[in-house]
């Protein structure tokens, strides 16, 4: 069947399942990742269908782990690298920024790194310190790697693949507090590109840009407005390196107003990448400053306070109404 | 323990080359032992330990609360008290032994799972419960018991406890460090990084490792070819592996480590052997990559009740001794768990607090604009 109603979680393992299938250059490194399936169950089964030289359980060392894929890459591999938590992919950052990002361009464009480094991220889960962040301005502050995230089952399925077939080394965000949501997977679709932006919901007054987790908040708020009779449209970004400006540059020409929308600190964050962008691509049709809404400049707080720091329906609505007021 | 299948594996040139390069772990290691686990007294030429009749129910008596303690949480998270536990089920003697060894103005740098040398260092057991119910990310000043916070990025603490040890060593100061870290966690750069780092500067620091032979779903074959203290060697500092379950063991090789740390002569890596009788944490599931005979064989050893049998066959507790420490144990259990229900959760403005200490204004803008948004409710409401 090609359409199938499946958890997020279930759609990456499947995409996973496929890319292995598909080309035997393809592998998954990772701690858990074997007998276990990870510790969130993304690689579920694989390594009992695929053995262990394709599915390897790595050691506890996520330099090594992002070091050794490098190496494989160069040899003709696809390694599937998985973090197994958004805070501990920093013994890796050295691997991933100082290495792996510029390799391509020092060898002027002779070697092909198609790593794909998959980061369960974001917080809502109740977890403990190092469990919940949002690193990815950091990567996509970088050049030489490309920065995704899904946000439905979907494009888990297709973005994933996608990233696994891209040259390029691509960082892979998965939304973790979204792996048990269900959606419709077509597995015969024909994808559209993976840096594409992605009209999620179509409005008149307002644009709501987000990505990942945050998607889902933004269609709950466009329709909470929706009863107060306001128009807000939503843009899923999928893509936060490259940005697909040019989608979301129509969407503010129509509505004339942007909120962007993300857990990570507003601070230095890719909502200052947006607003500016657009502020200089839609100055003279923008009604209100483009408006950002997101973590604080604080430590991601602990379990019992993290429903207040992450923007939930209320604080998106918040900046819908100060867009409309101006 | 268990071995993965290799059947499916074809014999290639790298796997050859990596079993030239060592022999895997063997099962039966050489470790000092002091109390076999038969609970009998043994002698070992170069670690001895003279400890009283009352000395030793005192070891008794902080494995039996540690592991009351321990069990107490574990159930505290499955009635939804606490978002998540990481038990030290087994590794009680290895905990209690190394922490008994240190003086007051020792340092400790832990991981997330020292529940039994913080009952050591005297820090209050229902501070630790703070960061697992999701209310704070420490809960104690790591000044008051020399006990630093606890540390769930694997492998860093064991770079601040050589710096700590090298600051020691300075002050010309004669107290030790020890850093606790799992089997797993000795894949880490950092762990290299400080085990070379010690060396160089001959750092008065400990590596206490406790491999209980898992890192989540990693056996420590995964980790390693060779047993773990022998690495030790290789960055130019004696390595020693203890029985971790025999808790007497655990206090003569750890208080030697420290001694030598104090007398000027570097660093140790002591690897207590032992084992992790229950899941990784609450939230792992071992079912799918352990198997239970294996658990069953380490039960025989349990550090616990090998001193037990020692205590009762050589006369140095009686029936009394045990029945007040089951009292003391219930008491214990019951003041955690009053403590955690009772525990409030924080202020929403708490995740403003601490983040600079000589404040910050872009801090300062989005406490007021989030008090003002909190506010904003309040008004709607009346
Ligand atoms: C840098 C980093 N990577 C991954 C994790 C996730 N993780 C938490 S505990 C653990 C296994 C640790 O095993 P070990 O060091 O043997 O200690 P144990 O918990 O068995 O005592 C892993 C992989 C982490 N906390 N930090």
């Amino acid at each position: 069947m090609a359409v199938q109603k499946l958890p997020l979680a279930k759609a990456l393992n499947e995409s996973l399942r496929k890319a292995l299938e598909t080309d035997p250059k393809v592998l998954i490194m990772g701690e858990d990742v074997g007998k276990l399936g990870g510790v969130f169950r993304i690689t579920d089964g694989l390594q009992k269908d695929f053995g262990e030289d394709r599915v390897i359980d790595t050691p506890l060392a996520e330099s090594g782990i992002v070091g050794t894929a490098i190496g494989l890459a160069l040899r003709g591999y696809r390694p599937v690298v998985e973090i197994q938590f958004d805070g501990f992919v920093f013994p890796a950052y050295d691997q991933i920024v100082t290495q792996l990002a510029k390799m391509h361009a020092r060898a002027l464009g002779k070697i092909k790194l198609p790593v794909v480094v998959r980061i369960p991220y974001g917080g809502g889960i109740g977890a403990v310190e190092h469990h919940s962040e949002s690193p990815e301005a950091l990567f996509a502050h970088v050049a030489g790697l490309k920065v995704v995230s899904p946000s439905n089952a979907s494009d888990g399925y297709w973005m994933l693949q996608q990233a696994i077939q891209s040259d390029d080394p691509v960082i892979f965000f998965e939304p973790k507090r979204r792996y048990w949501d269900k959606g419709e997977v077509d597995t015969e679709a024909i994808p559209g590109p993976l840096h594409t932006a992605r009209v999620a919901r179509e409005g008149a007054d307002l644009t709501l840009a987000a990505y990942g987790p945050m998607v889902k908040v933004c269609l709950e708020a466009a329709a909470a407005a929706q009863e107060e009779g306001k128009s807000v449209e939503v843009v899923d970004l999928r893509s936060m390196s490259p940005i697909d400006f040019d989608t979301l540059q129509t969407s503010v020409e129509k509505t004339r107003r942007l909120v962007v929308v993300h857990e990570a600190p507003v601070f230095y964050g890719s909502g200052a990448e947006i607003a500016a962008r657009i502020t200089e691509r839609c100055f003279y049709h923008l009604e209100a400053p483009v408006l950002r809404v997101g973590g604080f400049h604080a430590p991601y707080p602990p379990a019992r306070l993290e429903e207040e720091y992450l923007p939930g329906l209320d604080r998106v609505l918040d900046a819908v109404d100060r867009s409309l007021a101006y | 323990m268990t071995v993965e299948s290799t059947a499916a594996r074809k014999p290639r040139r790298s796997s050859k080359r990596a079993s030239a390069a060592g022999k895997p772990q063997s099962s039966e290691p050489q470790l000092v032992q002091l109390l076999t686990p038969e609970g009998v007294r043994v002698e070992h030429p170069e670690y001895d330990i003279d400890l009283s009749a009352d000395e030793m129910r005192g070891l008794y008596r902080d494995m039996v609360l540690t592991r009351r303690f321990d069990g107490e949480a574990t159930a505290l998270q499955r009635q939804g008290e606490l978002g998540l536990w990481a038990s030290l089920l087994g590794q009680e003697a290895a905990q209690i032994g190394s922490g008994r060894a240190l003086r007051d103005d020792d340092y400790v740098f832990p991981t997330y799972r020292e529940h039994g040398v913080a009952w050591c260092r005297g820090v209050d057991p229902t501070n630790l419960l703070g960061m697992f119910r999701g209310v704070n990310h420490g809960g104690w000043d790591p000044n008051t018991n020399n006990f630093h916070l606890y540390t769930i990025v694997i492998g860093s603490q064991t770079l601040h406890a050589t710096g700590y040890a090298m600051g020691v060593a300075k002050d010309g100061a004669d107290s030790a460090v020890i850093a606790y870290f799992g089997d797993g966690a000795s894949s880490q750069g950092d762990v290299a990084e400080s085990f070379t780092f010690s060396a160089v500067y001959n750092a008065p620091v400990v590596f206490f490792c406790q491999n209980n032979q898992w890192a989540i779903s990693e056996p420590t074959e995964k980790q390693t070819r060779v047993p773990l203290y022998q690495r030790a060697q290789g960055f130019g500092f004696p390595g020693v592996r203890v029985d971790g379950n025999d808790v007497l063991a655990c206090l003569a090789v750890t208080r030697s480590a420290l001694e030598r740390a104090r007398r000027g002569e570097g660093p140790t890596l002591v690897e207590a052997f032992t084992y992790r009788m229950g899941a990784h944490t609450t939230s792992d599931d071992p079912t799918k990559y352990r198997h239970d005979d294996e658990r069953q064989a380490w039960e025989a050893k349990d550090p616990i009740q090998r001193l037990r049998t020692y205590l009762e066959t050589e006369g140095h507790a009686d029936a009394a001794f045990f029945a007040a420490l089951e009292e003391e144990s219930d008491t214990l259990a019951k003041r955690v768990r009053e403590a955690v229900r009772a525990m409030p959760d924080p202020q929403d403005m708490a995740m403003f607090d601490h983040i600079y200490a000589d404040g910050h204004a872009l801090v300062d803008e989005e406490r007021a604009e989030f008090a003002a948004y909190q506010a904003s409710f309040a008004e709607e409401g009346k």
